[in-house]
């Protein structure tokens, strides 16, 4: 691991993440990547250059400089946009398309739901809703909802 | 001076008008606007970024002052995105000024936004005045820049998720309509026979009173009433029997021709619809809608409709004849009925979202299957029988599990329709003995209510799914006009240009093409001259096939023009376009039937003669000889298996036999190991002779021949030349074949790894 360090990692004023490689490259816009995002997301995060290319890989950030961590992890965060749903307020229809009123982690918001397809089962009790425009959103745990919410959503299942 | 098109502040959505037209300054005006709804950490909030003619204007819903940038040397707005969440920010020289979040799904409205921004900036500093751009409104809900001279916004429109309506079924009359005659018909029918079967429990009537009371009270029996009597109970059945079948035969006829009307008509329509939309589909869904759907609409129509209208029609009958016979008594049979209809619709209701989920959990156990045979060989390698029969397992157990809870309700359902109408006809019992007891009706009477009543306390049961049913067809319905309703997005022009021979020179100019939101070729300038060969080259995703594509006329340009001998190819009809090209695809897809009709395809009226040279110059003779039926061996799907080096020269005599002046070569020789490449290669070369040629392949060295390569990088042209110039040139090229020349020597059989892979090992 004495090598993980070989490289510097900093913002510059554009608000881009700024990779210095051991001999003095600078990579602008350095993209950290997690490899699980859903299932493990503490685990592998790769460093990405503006065309795809793996420049470093993070095994665990708590590997790193506290810096280092900071920057990766307001980095990640200004980029992950799962919204993790609390409560669905209310479903305008069983008949798909329909429009969802719900809670999440991130605020009340509303999206459509284009299909029952789109409702992904990841485990027993973990869902992933993709709404209409491509966004994720995350049922952690089904049985974690309130009982509307459950009751609701139990008839897309 | 050119005057900049404004919008009207009320155009803004209505609440963030108030705070903001103090804001502006006298003159001030918008010039576009959007409306974010994600803050800075991702949380949902409202924000609207503003566009005016003097600055840049931003504010979320909870901030107390509008932030304001006026333009400046060195401003710069950008946007970029990742995973549906965009992000447009600000800079100067030197720093972020700021930046917005927003959920994509207006990509339009942002461009547009950038763009009204940049042309002021230009315009402020050095005094230009801006081409002028087509006046554009935005539309108040949606952000989305309405085509000139209309009002209502067709994004809104085409993004309404509602869910369909039951009155989506009235589009169906427009099938219905032809058949408007026969129909009537089937509606008088239906009329006498439910008529014709309400005549016996009336006959019991006076059966009752008049011959079998009489003969219990001591009298004899009346054998000519009786006579009478019951061969009218004879005749009434015989006649309900006859008018019941030319009812349902009539009304059968009918269903099945608009289902077959239906289905052939969304067909015809499906096939001229652009590849876009089939990219954008998946064909079960698609097989789904035409086969399934139309299916379900007729049964609908055929079954449920029909016995639905023949139960309203039988109780309002019904209710008129009791009402007829004792209004009092009458009263009290009816009243419990909807009392009845409504407890049986909500048992159903619950019933239906178990059935809902039992069809679920059906196509899992389903797709366990579609997942797992297809992939026998490999689960056999990897000897995972155990688990994919645990995961078969878990499947059927959750089935099970659902089938289980909602056998419990449904296990209740027969018998509790069967209760109340018990419970319904006891209440008649008491209300008619009372009477009875009062001399206010004979047993006669009561007699014939309740055969009445029994009747259509069954008919209930089946009456409350029309609910469901209906709601379920209209669902269909929905999705079959969702195809008809859908507009080629490759319009006929409506002055066609007819060219019957071409030189085949193409031009295109400053053409550009987004995908939805997505931009993915932008201002491509290129001539081609006639019987000159192309190759095209860059990494997957550069845009190679969206040109080709675009070209083809599968898609329309987003931007600029293709001329094909300086004609517009918007201009001419498209089927006589497109058989002026050839295309020769990576995998060659064969129909069933014999190769003869396969090579024929483009050219059906062929000769035998013409088959068999075409089959020559591609090098496919000789190994179609080879099989047991020659030419008339079958292929494609269910038929001889072909390796994909002997399909791919089938596709290329079909090809040569229709004598195109283009030839499109999309990766045809990138499936085949490359023995078989030399071969299909000497085909090619016949194909290519005197024909202008636009050739896409992954393998650099197939390109040698061409006359100039184009190499293409994230939708723009990076360099023009022939190999050898591109090579001494050192460049974009040079790094892409090299890279390629080195993984050539590791290249095992088939596998060629992708351009993308090679180059990663390549930049340092």
């Amino acid at each position: 691991m004495s090598d993980t360090f070989d490289y510097r990692l900093t913002r510059n004023s554009y608000g881009r993440l700024v990779f210095t490689d051991r001999s003095g490259v600078m990579h602008e816009g350095v993209i950290p990547v997690r490899s699980f995002p859903i299932t493990d997301p503490e685990q592998g995060i790769a460093l990405m250059d503006t065309h795809g290319h793996e420049l470093a890989w993070i095994e665990q950030l708590d590997d790193l400089p506290e810096e280092y961590c900071a920057l990766i992890k307001s980095e990640l965060a200004s980029r992950e946009f799962m919204p993790e749903i609390k409560r669905i307020a209310k479903v305008s229809g069983f008949i798909t398309p329909s429009t969802w009123q719900v809670e999440t982690d991130r605020g009340e918001t509303a999206f459509i739901l284009k299909g029952e397809e789109d409702i992904r089962r990841l485990t027993i009790s973990s869902f992933m809703i993709t709404d209409s425009h491509g966004i994720h959103f995350l049922i952690r745990d089904r049985l974690a909802l309130d009982r509307h919410s459950i009751k609701l959503l139990d008839h897309f299942l | 001076m050119q005057q900049m098109p404004y919008l009207s502040l009320n155009n803004l959505p209505s609440r963030w008008i108030d705070g903001l037209s103090s804001q502006l300054a006298h003159g001030e005006n918008i010039l576009a606007w959007l409306e974010i709804d994600l803050d800075h950490q991702l949380h949902f909030d409202a924000g609207m970024v503003i566009v005016t003619d003097q600055r840049l204007l931003a504010k979320m819903a909870d901030d107390e002052i509008w932030q304001a940038w006026s333009y400046q040397p060195g401003l710069l707005l950008a946007q970029r995105d990742h995973a549906g969440v965009g992000c447009l920010e600000l800079f100067d020289q030197h720093t972020r000024l700021a930046f917005w979040r927003y959920r994509l799904g207006n990509g339009m409205a942002v461009n547009r936004l950038i763009e009204c921004f940049t042309q002021q900036l230009e315009y402020q500093l050095s005094g230009i005045p801006p081409e002028s751009s087509p006046a554009s409104i935005q539309c108040a809900n949606c952000g989305a820049f309405l085509p000139p001279e209309e009002d209502e916004c067709p994004f809104c429109e085409k993004q309404s998720h509602t869910p369909p309506s039951t009155w989506t079924l009235l589009r169906l009359w427009r099938f219905a309509k032809p058949y408007k005659g026969r129909l009537l018909i089937g509606f008088l029918l239906t009329l006498c026979s439910t008529a014709a079967t309400l005549v016996p429990p009336y006959l019991t009537m006076p059966l009752m009173d008049n011959v079998l009371i009489p003969y219990q009270n001591g009298q004899p029996i009346n054998t000519d009433l009786a006579t009478f009597y019951l061969s009218g109970l004879l005749g009434a059945a015989v006649l309900a029997w006859m008018l019941g079948w030319a009812r349902t035969y009539m009304l059968a006829l009918v269903s099945e021709r608009i289902g077959a009307d239906l289905r052939t008509t969304t067909y015809e329509h499906l096939l001229n619809l652009s590849q876009e939309y089939f990219g954008g589909k998946r064909t079960g869904d698609l097989m789904a809608r035409i086969g399934a759907e139309t299916d379900r609409i007729n049964l609908f129509i055929s079954l449920h409709l029909l016995d639905f209208a023949t139960d309203v029609i039988m109780i309002c009958m019904t209710a008129i004849i009791l009402v007829s016979i004792n209004p009092w008594l009458a009263l009290v049979t009816l009243i419990p009925l909807p009392i009845i209809a409504w407890l049986i619709h909500l048992v159903r209701d619950r019933l239906r979202i178990g059935f809902e989920k039992v069809d679920r959990i059906w196509a899992e156990v389903n797709n366990v299957l579609a997942d797992t045979i297809p992939g026998i060989r490999v689960v056999k390698a990897f000897a995972q029988e155990k688990r994919e029969a645990a995961r078969f397992h878990a499947a059927n157990q959750r089935n099970l599990q659902i089938n289980d809870r909602v056998n419990k309700v449904w296990s209740l359902f027969t018998p509790t329709v069967t209760l109340l109408t018990e419970i319904g006809l006891l209440v008649v019992w008491v209300f008619g003995i009372w009477q009875i007891s009062k001399d206010e009706i004979t047993v006669g009477v009561l007699t014939a209510f309740l055969a009445y009543i029994g009747r259509f306390y069954i008919r209930l049961d089946s009456m409350s799914r029309i609910v469901s049913i209906t709601q379920k067809a209209a669902a269909g319905t929905k999705r079959i006009f969702d195809i008809l309703d859908h507009v080629s997005s490759v319009p006929e022009p409506a002055n066609p240009v007819h060219l019957p021979t071409i030189q085949g020179q193409i031009e295109l100019r400053h053409v550009g093409f987004r995908y939805g939101t997505r931009s993915i070729t932008h201002d491509i300038n290129l001539v081609i001259k006639p019987g000159e060969m192309i190759g095209l080259v860059g990494h997957s995703g550069s845009g190679k096939s969206t040109l080709v594509n675009l070209i083809c006329r599968f898609y329309d340009v987003t931007e600029g023009t293709i001329l094909i001998d300086g004609h517009d190819i918007r201009t001419l009809p498209v089927a006589e376009y497109r058989k002026h090209i050839g295309l020769v695809l990576q995998e060659p897809f064969l129909f069933f039937g014999t190769i003869a009709e396969n090579i024929a395809y483009g050219k059906p009226d062929a000769s035998r003669a013409e088959i068999v040279a075409a089959a020559r110059a591609a090098h496919a003779h000789e190994f179609i000889l080879r099989l047991p039926h020659g030419y008339d061996s079958l292929v494609g799907e269910r038929g001889q298996a072909l390796s994909g080096g002997e399909r791919q020269r089938i596709s290329i005599a079909r090809a040569l036999l229709i004598n195109p002046r283009i030839l499109i070569l999309d990766e045809a020789t990138s499936s085949v190991d490359t023995t078989t490449e030399k071969v299909i290669q000497k085909a090619l070369d016949n194909l290519v002779r005197g024909r202008t040629t636009i050739a896409i392949a992954h393998r650099l060295s197939t390109l040698r021949e061409a006359n100039r390569l184009i190499v293409l990088d994230r939708g723009k042209i990076v360099e023009i030349g022939n190999h050898a110039e591109l090579m001494a040139r050192e460049g974009y090229y040079h790094r892409l074949y090299l890279a390629q020349a080195r993984n050539v020597d590791t290249e095992d059989r088939v596998a060629a790894p992708t351009v993308e892979h090679s180059i990663a090992g390549e930049i340092k």
